[in-house]
């Protein structure tokens, strides 16, 4: 056998096990969707959106919890989207020298993988004990916190991404140099960037334990963020560990709700940016 | 080194630029040794010399484009007209205003041609639309792009060709008007008819500029160049009349490079 043939069989062995690991894990995945379709689309009606989280045994929708989602992680969005723009933006066009940005990073890149739970007590000693009771903001501070990291890691490295060369194009105009990083650098990295913050919108959407201790949860409806807010992965939590028929069937509708739109978020980025990166 | 050696003969000449004792450091690394060189105002001067010799350095010190990195250092002078824009007072934003530069990869911003042109002069400038709309068409005809991108200014930078991209990036420094013109092999990932039009534009500009351009084309040296630095290891082996260096080089170095002969 020459050497020719020899990598030509490895190579078709290579990718006969790539293929195969990859239909594992889509096998998986796969399953996880068709069990949520098949529990989760039952539930699915006007009622689901137009009526409030019921009490046991009778009917009703997610619209309170939906609501509260919505709101929280918008506030969340925009309280942490900023912070960590801005942050990224220090580490990548500024980190080169001092202390500050290594201990930055350091403590950013903690954030990014401590467990959610642990940001949710944090915001419980630090804001709602304060306070004194459970609220929409507490929660929207949580979800802010988790956003932070994520969108400080994907800024800066979408900024290192781009050349020097740009930079020093620029700077070589006689741009000063926020007028650099403004108009040229995070422009170019302007696709990469937003994908980071919807990438944090679908990390907030599905989680629970910073929601735990901050929101909590209400049966009832309020537009109120200084009140305990009602949330879809509590009310999940909540209605799939209750023994009642119909909480059931609202949880698998709210967690269907939940896949559905981070889906959507996801399809979206990917048209949106298949038409902008081939003109800006 | 005798420095009477290296002086342009035609003395009536004034300098633009001034080197005097220049050392310049990446860190430890020494990357040019004592230079002095007298760039003559509205004239075409061409660095030349083997791959790491040190013309990118000496290029990128007239506009302190090194400034932007921590650890490299420039030491001695260099005057601008007469001023030494090493000095700790220097503005740099205000320098590189006067000394544009292109580099040796096109480096098109992200945004349309128009804009490209524009975001170097609406700084120093606050040009009404039509005033604007008259720069950007005359630094492009200038930099013999015009008639390609006439109708699709509002398209993306990026969106052109390489030689066109390089032409914009020309068209972008000419565009603020500055008085130097730094151009760092600008040909050198161009194809014959884009290389010619750069060196018709090179030798156009000349009149109202001061260009100072590095290349590896022995030839496009003795076209466009009236005066001609070869450098070697960070030394300046010799500095004189294009047509002096390249036809009766005075150094045994310069004439071994120039002819081939050199490893
Ligand atoms: N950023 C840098 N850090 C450290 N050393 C560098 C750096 N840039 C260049 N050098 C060194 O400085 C010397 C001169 O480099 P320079 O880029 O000026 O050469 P050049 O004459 O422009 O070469 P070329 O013709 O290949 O572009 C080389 O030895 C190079 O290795
Ligand atoms: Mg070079």
């Amino acid at each position: 056998m020459d050497l020719y043939t020899r990598r030509l069989l490895i190579n078709r062995f290579n990718l006969v096990v790539s293929l195969f690991t990859m239909l594992f894990g889509l096998f998986w995945l796969g399953w996880i969707l068709f069990t949520l379709f098949k529990a989760g689309l039952g539930g699915f009606s006007a009622k689901l959106f137009l009526e409030m989280t019921p009490p046991p045994g009778s009917d009703g929708g997610l619209l309170n919890a939906i609501m509260g989602s919505l709101s929280m992680g918008a506030a969340g969005t925009l309280l942490g989207t900023p912070v960590g723009i801005m942050a990224g933006i220090y580490l990548a066009e500024f980190g080169s020298r001092g202390w500050l940005a290594p201990v930055t990073r350091f403590i950013s890149d903690i954030l990014l993988s401590a467990p959610s739970i642990v940001v949710g007590l944090f915001i419980y000693e630090a804001y709602v004990v304060w306070v004194g009771h459970f609220s929409g903001w507490a929660g929207a501070f949580a979800l802010a916190l988790i956003v932070v990291p994520v969108v400080i890691r994907t800024t800066e490295n979408m900024l290192r991404l781009v050349p020097d060369s740009l930079r020093e194009a620029a700077a070589a105009l006689g741009a000063p140099q926020w007028k650099v990083i403004v108009l040229v650098t995070v422009r170019a990295a302007k696709a990469g960037i937003i994908t980071g913050i919807l990438l944090a919108i679908a990390r907030i959407s599905g989680e629970t334990a910073p929601l735990l201790f901050t929101a909590l949860n209400n049966q009832f409806w309020t537009s109120n963020m200084n009140a305990p807010m009602a949330n879809l992965p509590m009310v999940i939590f909540q209605f799939a560990m209750s023994p009642y028929e119909e909480w059931h069937k609202l949880a698998w509708a709210g967690a269907l709700l939940i896949t559905l739109s981070v889906l959507a978020l996801n399809v979206f980025a990917r048209v949106f940016f298949r038409n902008r990166t081939a003109t800006y | 080194m005798n420095a009477a050696v290296l002086q342009p003969v035609e003395q009536a000449l004034t300098q633009k630029i001034q080197v005097k004792d220049l050392n310049f450091y990446y860190g430890k690394f020494q990357a040019l040794k004592n230079i002095n060189l007298d760039i003559p105002d509205r004239k075409v001067t061409a660095f030349i010399g083997p791959s790491g010799c040190g013309k990118s350095t000496l290029l990128r010190t007239f506009n302190r484009m090194y400034a932007l990195y921590p650890n490299q250092e420039a030491k001695g002078e260099i005057l601008l007209d007469g001023e030494n824009i090493l000095g700790p007072g220097q503005d740099l934003n205000r320098l590189r205003a006067k000394v544009g530069m292109v580099f040796q990869k096109p480096t098109p911003f992200p945004m349309s041609i128009h804009d490209n042109i524009a975001f170097g002069v609406r700084l120093y400038e606050s040009l009404s639309p039509r005033e604007m709309d008259e720069r950007v068409e005359w630094a492009l005809r200038k930099a013999a792009l015009w008639d390609e991108v006439k109708g699709k200014l509002r398209q993306s930078g990026t969106s052109l060709s390489g030689g066109q991209q390089q032409r914009l990036c020309i068209a972008r420094a000419i565009a603020v008007r500055p008085e130097v013109l730094l151009l760092d092999e600008p040909a050198s990932a161009l194809d014959p008819i884009s290389t010619g039009r750069i060196e018709e534009l090179v030798h156009e500009l000349k009149a109202d500029y001061t260009i100072v351009i590095v290349t590896h084309n022995m030839q496009q040296a003795a076209r466009v160049s009236d005066y001609t630095a070869y450098m070697y290891l960070g030394d300046l082996v010799e500095f004189g009349v294009t047509d002096e260096v390249f036809i009766k080089p005075k150094k045994k170095e310069t004439e071994d490079y120039i002819t081939g002969r050199f490893g």
